[in-house]
This record gives C-alpha cells, sequence and structure tokens, in this order.
C-alpha cells in the first residue's frame, strides 16, 4: 500500500535504447503504442492499482507572484528546459518491487520497428502520513 | 443510528449466507446490500432483532441475485426459501471469516481491503477514500481478493499471526478521508480478542490502545509531529492506557511471549512514565532485548538504538547505531538526534537535513527540517 509515480519524460531521461523520435514511426506503430499503454492502464485498473494517468502538453510558461496588487507575471515557453515532463502514472501497490516491475512493463511499451522503447521512467515514491506506531 | 453498531454484526450475518451454502462472494455482496438498505431504513423504523433483519434482507438479496444469474439456475434449484440451518460450525464463524479475509494467498494490500468490507462492513467507497485510490480501483482490489480465497475452504483454522498482520497494518496506517483506520483496526482486534483467547490477539490490542491513548499529543494544531518526548501527557487518554495495561498484564502472565505483546511491553512503559526524564530506559533496552529475540527486524535494533543512547548516554546509543546498515529506514534521523544529545551540533544539524531529504513522509520531512533550521539558528 504505498503509492508511486510513473513518470515519463519527453526530454532530460537518459537515452531509450530504441531512440527514434514518434515522428519518425509508421501510424501503425504510433497505434500500436497508444493501444500498448491503454492496455496496461486497463490492467493495472483490474488488478487494482490504478490511481491516476494524464499526459501534459510540452508547452507550458512559468508563472510568479509579482507583489501586491499586480498580476502576476507569466515568461516562457523557455525551449531550452532541459527536464520536460511528458506525462505520469500513479499507482497504489504493495511495495517498491512492484513499482519497478509495472515500470518495466511500461518502459517495454513498442516504438518504431514494433520493438520496445526502453525507454528510462522516474520512479519516485510518495512520501506518506506517519505511521501510528512510531517507536 | 449507530454505525459502528451496525457494522459489528456483518461477520457474523455474512457466516450465517456463508454457512447455509452461498459463496463467499455472493453473499458478502449480499450483505453489503444489506447494510446499505439499513442504513436507509432503521432510522425510521429500526427492527427490534437487527441481526435477524440482517440475515433476512441478505438472504433475500442473495437469492434475488442468484436466480437473476440464468448460468446458476442449477444452483437456484438446491435453494430454498428458508433454508435448514447447516452443518454447525466447528470454529467461529467469525473467527473464520478473519481467517479467509487474511488468507496467505492474498497480498497485504488485499487483505487489508477484504478485511475493512467483509468483516468490518465499510462499503468499497468509504475504504477507497481511506486510501486514497479511485472507488473502481478499489473495487477490482477487493472483487479480485474475493476470487483468490474463493476456493478456500472456510470449516478449516488459520494461522492467527496472518490476520494480526493485517490488523496491524490497518492500525499503522493511520488515519485519512472519513474513516479513522486506527478506531476500525481496534475495534476489529477488540472483536477478534471476543472470538479467540490468544496472548498475541491481547498484545496486539493492548499496542493499538497504549499508542492510540497517545494520539492527541502527538500532532500539534498545525499538523506537526510532536516527539515523543515533547508531548503533553496531560492529553494522553489514561482511561485507554489502562486498559491496555491491564490486557497487557494479563497477556504476559500467561508466559507466552510475541512480538505484539513485547511491543506493547514498550509502549506500556512510555505510557507509565509521568515525564519524559522519568522513563525507565533500561527496561525498554530489555524489552528491546526479547524483541530482538523474536524477531530478526532490523527496525528493532535501531529503536533498540535509541533506547541505549538514552539509558547508557549517546556514546553507546551511536557505538549501537555503528553496528547497523546506514540505508536502514531512520538511520540518519536516529544519528543525528544521537549527535545532537552528545553535543555535536554541527554535524547533527547536517544530519538533520540528509534525514529530511530521506524522510519517507511529510509530518516527518517538515519535522526534520525544523530540527536542522533549529541548530543551523543556534550555530549562527
Amino acid at each position: 500500500m504505498a503509492k508511486y509515480l510513473l513518470l515519463k519524460h519527453y526530454r532530460g531521461a537518459p537515452a531509450a535504447v530504441n531512440d527514434v523520435p514518434m515522428d519518425r514511426w509508421t501510424p501503425e506503430e504510433i497505434s500500436a503504442h497508444m493501444q500498448y499503454m491503454q492496455d496496461f492502464a486497463d490492467r493495472l485498473e483490474k488488478s487494482g492499482e490504478f490511481v491516476d494517468g494524464q499526459a501534459l502538453a510540452p508547452e507550458g510558461s512559468w508563472v510568479r507572484y509579482d507583489g501586491e496588487g499586480r498580476p502576476p507575471v507569466t515568461d516562457g515557453p523557455f525551449a531550452e528546459t532541459k527536464d520536460l515532463i511528458a506525462g505520469w502514472m500513479i499507482i497504489d501497490v504493495d511495495g517498491h518491487d512492484r513499482a519497478v516491475e509495472l515500470a518495466g512493463e511500461l518502459s517495454a511499451a513498442p516504438g518504431a520497428g514494433g520493438k520496445p522503447i526502453h525507454e528510462w521512467l522516474e520512479v519516485r515514491p510518495f512520501l506518506t502520513a506517519p505511521p501510528t506506531v512510531t517507536e | 443510528m449507530d454505525e459502528v453498531l451496525l457494522r459489528s454484526l456483518t461477520p457474523g450475518v455474512l457466516a450465517v449466507l456463508v454457512r447455509r451454502g452461498a459463496d463467499f462472494a455472493a453473499a458478502e455482496d449480499a450483505v453489503q446490500d444489506a447494510l446499505v438498505e439499513a442504513v436507509r431504513v432503521w432510522p425510521s423504523e429500526a427492527p427490534r432483532d437487527p441481526k435477524g433483519w440482517l440475515v433476512t434482507v441478505a438472504w433475500r438479496r442473495f437469492l434475488d441475485a442468484t436466480r437473476a444469474d440464468a448460468s446458476r439456475r442449477r444452483r437456484e434449484d438446491r435453494l430454498d426459501e428458508e433454508p435448514a440451518p447447516g452443518p454447525a460450525p466447528t470454529v467461529d464463524d467469525t473467527l473464520q471469516l478473519y481467517f479467509l479475509c487474511a488468507h496467505p494467498s492474498l497480498t497485504p494490500s488485499s487483505a487489508v481491503a477484504l478485511t475493512l468490507r467483509a468483516v468490518g462492513g465499510l462499503t468499497t467507497r468509504q475504504i477507497a477514500r481511506a486510501y486514497l485510490v479511485p472507488e473502481a480501483t478499489m473495487a477490482q482490489r477487493i472483487s479480485r481478493a474475493k476470487r483468490t480465497v474463493s476456493g478456500v475452504r472456510f470449516d478449516r483454522p488459520g494461522d492467527v499471526s496472518t490476520v494480526l498482520r493485517v490488523l496491524y497494518l490497518v492500525f499503522n496506517e493511520g488515519y485519512s478521508g472519513d474513516v479513522d483506520l486506527a478506531a476500525e483496526a481496534i475495534r476489529l482486534t477488540r472483536q477478534l480478542a471476543a472470538a479467540i483467547d490468544h496472548p498475541e490477539v491481547a498484545g496486539l490490542l493492548a499496542l493499538m490502545l497504549l499508542h492510540h491513548a497517545r494520539r492527541a499529543s502527538r500532532t500539534a494544531p498545525d499538523g506537526s509531529l510532536v516527539p515523543l518526548a515533547e508531548q503533553d501527557r496531560g492529553r494522553w487518554d489514561t482511561g485507554m492506557i489502562a486498559e491496555g495495561v491491564g490486557i497487557l498484564q494479563a497477556a504476559l502472565a500467561r508466559d507466552r511471549l510475541g512480538e505484539f505483546q513485547a511491543q506493547a511491553a514498550v509502549a506500556a512503559l512510555h505510557a507509565d512514565a509521568p515525564t519524559a526524564e522519568e522513563t525507565d530506559w533500561v527496561q525498554i533496552v530489555e524489552w528491546y532485548d526479547e524483541l530482538a529475540g523474536l524477531t530478526d527486524s532490523p527496525v528493532v535494533r535501531l529503536n533498540r538504538a535509541v533506547a541505549v543512547g538514552e539509558a547508557d548516554g549517546p556514546r553507546a546509543g551511536l557505538a549501537e547505531l555503528a553496528a547497523l546498515s546506514d540505508a536502514l529506514p531512520r538511520h540518519t534521523a536516529v544519528a543525528a538526534y544521537l549527535h545532537e544529545r552528545d553535543g555535536d551540533l554541527p554535524t547533527a544539524a547536517r544530519l538533520y537535513a540528509e534525514a529530511a531529504h530521506k524522510a519517507p513522509t511529510l509530518a516527518e520531512r517538515d519535522h526534520l527540517t525544523r530540527q536542522a533550521a533549529r541548530l543551523n539558528a543556534d550555530l549562527r
């Protein structure tokens, strides 16, 4: 019963084994990839381990407070941003081993040539509520 | 209407249906339906025999569901509206349910979910909210768990330690959402203690009561963690402590020591001290020695190092700590504390910051960050 975030990066992760940008895939390869992701989420829902999955637009803006009575300042997007999050999946599993196992499966999603992408996914545990028994 | 009273009837009602020949998964669904119906109807028309009412309604729901399922027509033919009582149970029905829901074939999270629903009578939505997952996910987890145990025979005694582990997990999860999981764990452990005479069941119940008694003092109004030594002991629930101590003493007197009794003994020594300074750390170290003999848990050895630090001074504690892997959760936090007690503030400040970075919970991270900030402010 621990939640993990599986983070998928557009940029910033180490290079995947099958590192071909999606716009060079065939349409069928893209469909196969999407189907794999959907099936993966469905399987997690059936196993009672799915919490959430979302994709993010690659571009956003930076926003900060600019003082009392003034509208927030916005800036960007900055093309040079090193790390870019593509999306995430949140899972609720029995422990870290299971989170790693699932991330491994997700990383096997097919890409160019119908072969697994082997992309690097970031696995981050959620901070939880403190346990009741402490000593 | 008393919802807890209503839910306390759940395992008994479920057991009746199973004894009448209903399969566990279908019976459990029918009982849930009956509970929902009770919540709707009872406020205006409370039955004189609540359990009888629930059995009648649940049995009717079960028959309806069975009839609606055309593929089960053959089975329907075997069922009567007024069933025979069935074979007399060899082991207490409620107890069997606990064993089934904590069956070793289930993963811990499945066992917890199934126990809360089938034994605790909570709805899927309540359980989902308590564990902060979507209701659909929790529903799948529960139905998978039911399928996993569907082949388990209902008439064999199980291993009580598996049940205790599940209840301990529920208790330790604390509370979130609209369900107080710690209170629910206590209720279920109490119910279990009434069904089976076992010193470790008593030990776990005592452990829970002794920790729960301190709950109000464990967090400040802003939600931050208050360490044991700084807690306002006037806010501890003395009635609950007395009950926990009483249960523990009776269990210890039977001379069948187990992990939960030993843990409860440590909690009792803390509860017993009028001030943090008066804590009997020497005895606590002895109990950790007992615990270390019962389990090879490295967490026990870490806690023992803390206790040694209090009993024999921080240097002794640090020496104990040096023998343990620094990859252990909270190892760095303990090291920071012992270095502070030893007067090495720069090292303590650095280790508190490092421990905050590794903290598994938000409250601990914030607490450790504050400790580092406090020392750094003094050092400037």
